[in-house]
């Protein structure tokens, strides 16, 4: 305390060490470090949640309009001499359908029109009636109602997801088209749109003088030109209309005189260019619909009140189908379902076998260090190589047949046990000691202190590996793809073990690869349904977790 | 009650008799030229060493002194350390415990262990103390099972503690109880020696006095081997108490003598506290 008290003040002593500046900023500083710290990590999750609320809500937002469909009501006479009862599904059901949907129309009377109109209903809809039809055969001989959807683009029409008219001009287009605007060469005359081009009549293009046999065109083409000197394509020359040419030879058959000189005539724009000067927008019909008419029988439909809505049972209960309004994923669940079936037959008593073996008996030699690593390693291997692997070896060495759900599950068997073997393992691991002391040390045996002790505390850890390992098998594609489990199952009547079938994913890719607009509403909700397949898979983890497990 | 119990009971009995009239009984464990090897360390030096049955012998000496690896040995629970070898010849009960023709598993049953930390499982209490009769085969119906855990129970001291919570969770009970817990699992395989690693090391004083209470009673009819730091507890509980230092025993003898009259100027040191 004296050595303090004749120490100068401000010295280094440890009294006043810890107040310096430099020590206050040293603190100040591992504050701020710490903090820094904190805000990387929220940012992190932050960004994480917004992606994921993005993906989500752009799923569910493309997704929702598939769980609803535009079904109309038709009043269909089930003729007992069209409808033979011991064979319902044979009669002509196609005609029967359409012949009930033309009665709301009774003014469409030519085959072109009624050609036209017929599509208007889904391509599916005679299934719809065959099969129920099949359902009741009762009630052949009666009137009956039944509701059957619309085909695809009306369907979608209804539902606000397509308009009845797009742009017919791309954005490049109407760049293009502004060029014009701000060199102030258009104008409207008579409600029409023209350009006002300086057109030199070219006498090399008027041959010996003939006014009549002149190529006008491309004089106009030369003016013309003078607007894009610097474009790269010759993607303009559609902003005028065909007969352009003729406005200027008209000028100069009146008067010859003008060859050789500069006239300023007014070109015509072609429609849509025309639309767009006018109005500021040209729409065309979405070409979805074949023509107007199409609109207007289903404005009618609907001011009628004949069109409904309904929930899309068809996604749950329908195989996969070529019409979008009528595709369902019963197929794709069957299949992925026995595929799951078969991969955690497989994959989970391998696993835990594998895992034990590894984890309690196997001696510590370099050959086991080996397994070990590449167990390891196998759970990163992409999975598309095991798919090669199952193609090489399941379907071309074993010859088991292509596209069934057995070897789709054999597949991602391969691909699940290195997580389930890594997840035991790790579960075993963490199983204390001391439980395994106690067992030994009540006279169990090496297998009574497995079966009895450690592999109970284990469970929790082994099942959420298990499932965490199913719910990625049930969302791998490239495996699939390569076995060929993507095959068209129209119907799950004959779905089985050795039978052809699509998976989830593979249904997903599927569909995501259809033109038909119906699809991509499809492509989304199936996304959703697998989504909430995996969610309720992790939840069940979560649950067994937390039900299995025991303190100690 | 079956002929079984009877006769558990009739043993009991029997031993607890024996017990109360001599003190130096005839030798449970013998060992002889004792070496442990962890690897290429070795860590015990030929241990010579006889320990007598129905008393208690007190294993002491400082932290990494073999005394744990040497009760280990005698229910060749080093067996489960990968690397672990020992020599020499350890008999109990004149039988070599490393005999081919002998079971390990019949050699736990006979030799009971309970360790530093309680280790219940996680199990109710009664399945705790019935899983070692279970699986040995002790009892052959239902009711002999209840038989056999109210009696560990009881001879554990527990009985009137947990009568109402028999089905509840071991792990439930607080620490004391849960090692009381471990030894009324020990003796429900009805074995012939308890080995005791360091047991009161992870309680409370008064845990710890009611265990030392338990050993107390349980000497009359078994032997017991307890490894322990406390030297307090060596003198309080043990009749025999044997010092290991480095991997060698140094000293063996009566409590009163080792703790009063130590031959060996480490002893002497160590239970005086100049090292350890």
């Amino acid at each position: 305390m004296s050595d303090a008290i004749a120490q100068a003040p401000g010295a280094r002593t440890r009294e006043n060490y810890w107040r310096t500046n430099a020590a206050k900023r040293r603190v100040r500083r591992r504050y701020a470090a710490d903090r820094r710290l904190q805000y990387y990590g929220l940012g992190s999750i932050g960004l994480a949640i917004v992606l994921l609320g993005i993906l989500f809500s752009s799923l569910i937002f493309s997704g929702y309009v598939a769980f609803f469909t535009t079904k109309i009501g038709l009043t269909i006479y089930l003729d007992p001499n069209v409808i033979d009862k011991a064979n319902p599904g044979a009669a002509n059901y196609r005609k029967m359908a359409r012949n009930a949907f033309f009665t709301y129309f009774p003014e469409v009377t030519s085959p072109m029109e009624r050609r036209q109109l017929g599509k208007s209903l889904s391509s599916g809809a005679p299934y719809v009636v065959r099969n129920y039809v099949i359902a009741h055969p009762e009630e052949i001989g009666d009137l009956v109602d039944i509701k059957v959807p619309l085909s695809d683009p009306f369907d979608q029409l209804s539902k606000g997801v397509i308009p009845r008219e797009i742009d017919a001009l791309s954005g490049d287009r109407v760049a293009l088209f502004n060029v014009l605007k701000r060199r102030g060469v258009l104008h409207v005359e008579n409600d029409k749109a023209y350009v006002k081009a300086d057109v030199y009549i070219n006498p090399g293009d008027v041959p010996e003088g003939d006014v009549e046999a002149a190529d006008y065109q491309r004089m106009v083409d030369e003016a013309f030109r003078t607007f894009y000197m610097r474009a790269h394509s010759r993607a303009y020359e559609e902003i005028l209309s065909q007969d352009v040419a003729s406005a200027v030879k008209a000028r100069v058959l009146a008067d010859p005189a003008l060859v050789g000189k500069t006239i300023q005539v007014n070109l015509p724009l072609s429609k849509h260019y025309d639309n767009l000067a006018r109005t500021g927008e040209a729409k065309v019909l979405n070409p979805r619909f074949s023509s107007e008419k199409d609109l207007q029988w289903f404005d009618s439909l609907k001011k009628r009140g004949l069109l409904t809505t309904h929930f899309t049972w068809e996604l749950f209960f329908n195989a996969d189908s070529r019409f979008p309004e009528l595709a369902g994923l019963s197929g794709a669940l069957t299949g992925s379902f026995l595929a799951l079936l078969v991969c955690f037959l497989l994959s989970f008593p391998i696993g835990i076998a594998t895992a034990v073996y590894l984890e309690e008996f196997a001696p510590k030699t370099r050959w086991t260090d080996f397994i070990e690593v590449n167990i390891n390693n196998l759970a990163a291997v992409p999975s598309v190589v095991f798919g090669l692997l199952g193609l090489a070896v399941f379907l071309n060495v074993f010859g088991l047949p292509r596209s069934v759900p057995l070897v789709g599950g054999m597949v991602l068997a391969l691909m699940t046990l290195p997580t389930i073997i890594v997840a035991t393992r790790a579960a075993l691991k963490a199983v204390p000691p001391s439980i395994r002391e106690g067992g030994y040390g009540v006279g169990a045996s090496k297998h009574q202190v497995m079966l009895h002790h450690v592999l109970p505390l284990a469970l929790p850890g082994i099942l959420t590996g298990t499932i965490i390992g199913l719910a990625q098998a049930l969302g791998e594609t490239a495996p699939l793809l390569l076995i060929g489990m993507n095959a068209f199952i129209p119907s799950i009547e004959n779905m089985g073990l050795l039978q052809p079938a699509m998976a989830l994913p593979t249904q997903i890719f599927s569909w995501a690869d259809s033109p038909e607009r119906g699809f991509v509403s499809r492509t989304s909700a199936a996304i959703l349904i697998l989504l909430s397949f995996l969610i309720i898979m992790n939840a069940i983890a979560v649950y067994l977790r937390q039900r299995v497990e025991r303190k100690w | 009650m079956n002929d079984q119990s009877k006769a558990f009971t009739m043993e009991m009995d029997k031993s607890g008799s024996v017990a109360s009239d001599t003190v130096m009984n005839p030798h449970k464990v013998t060992s002889r030229k004792v070496s442990v090897f962890y690897g290429l360390k070795q860590a015990l030096f030929d241990i010579d060493l006889d320990i007598p049955d129905r008393a208690v012998m007190a294993l002491i000496g400082p932290s990494g002194c073999g005394k744990s690896t040497f009760l280990r040995c005698l229910n060749r629970m080093n067996d489960t350390i990968p690397d672990c070898r020992v020599t020499g010849e350890i008999k109990v009960d004149g039988r070599d415990v490393h005999d081919p023709d002998l079971d390990v598993v019949e050699l736990r049953g006979r030799v009971g262990m309970v360790f530093q930390k309680p280790n219940p499982f996680p199990k109710s209490i009664f399945e705790n103390i019935a899983y070692g009769p279970r699986i040995h085969g002790l009892a052959r119906s239902k009711s002999d099972l209840e038989e056999i855990v109210i009696s560990s129970l009881e001879k554990a001291g527990l009985l009137s503690e947990v009568k109402d919570r028999i089905h509840e969770p071991g792990t439930g009970l607080s620490g004391g109880q849960q090692q009381r817990l471990c030894i009324a699992r020990a003796i429900a395989v009805n074995p012939e020696l308890i080995l005791m690693d360091e047991p009161c090391s992870a309680l409370d004083p008064i845990a710890t006095a009611k265990v030392e209470e338990l050993i107390d009673e349980l000497k009359k009819n078994y032997c017991i081997v307890i490894v322990t730091h406390s030297m307090q507890q060596a003198a309080r509980v043990s009749q025999r108490t044997a010092f290991f230092h480095l991997g060698i025993l140094v000293e063996e003898g009566s409590t009163a003598d080792i703790f009063t009259n130590p031959t060996d100027k480490r002893t002497q040191d160590y239970i005086t506290g100049r090292f350890g």
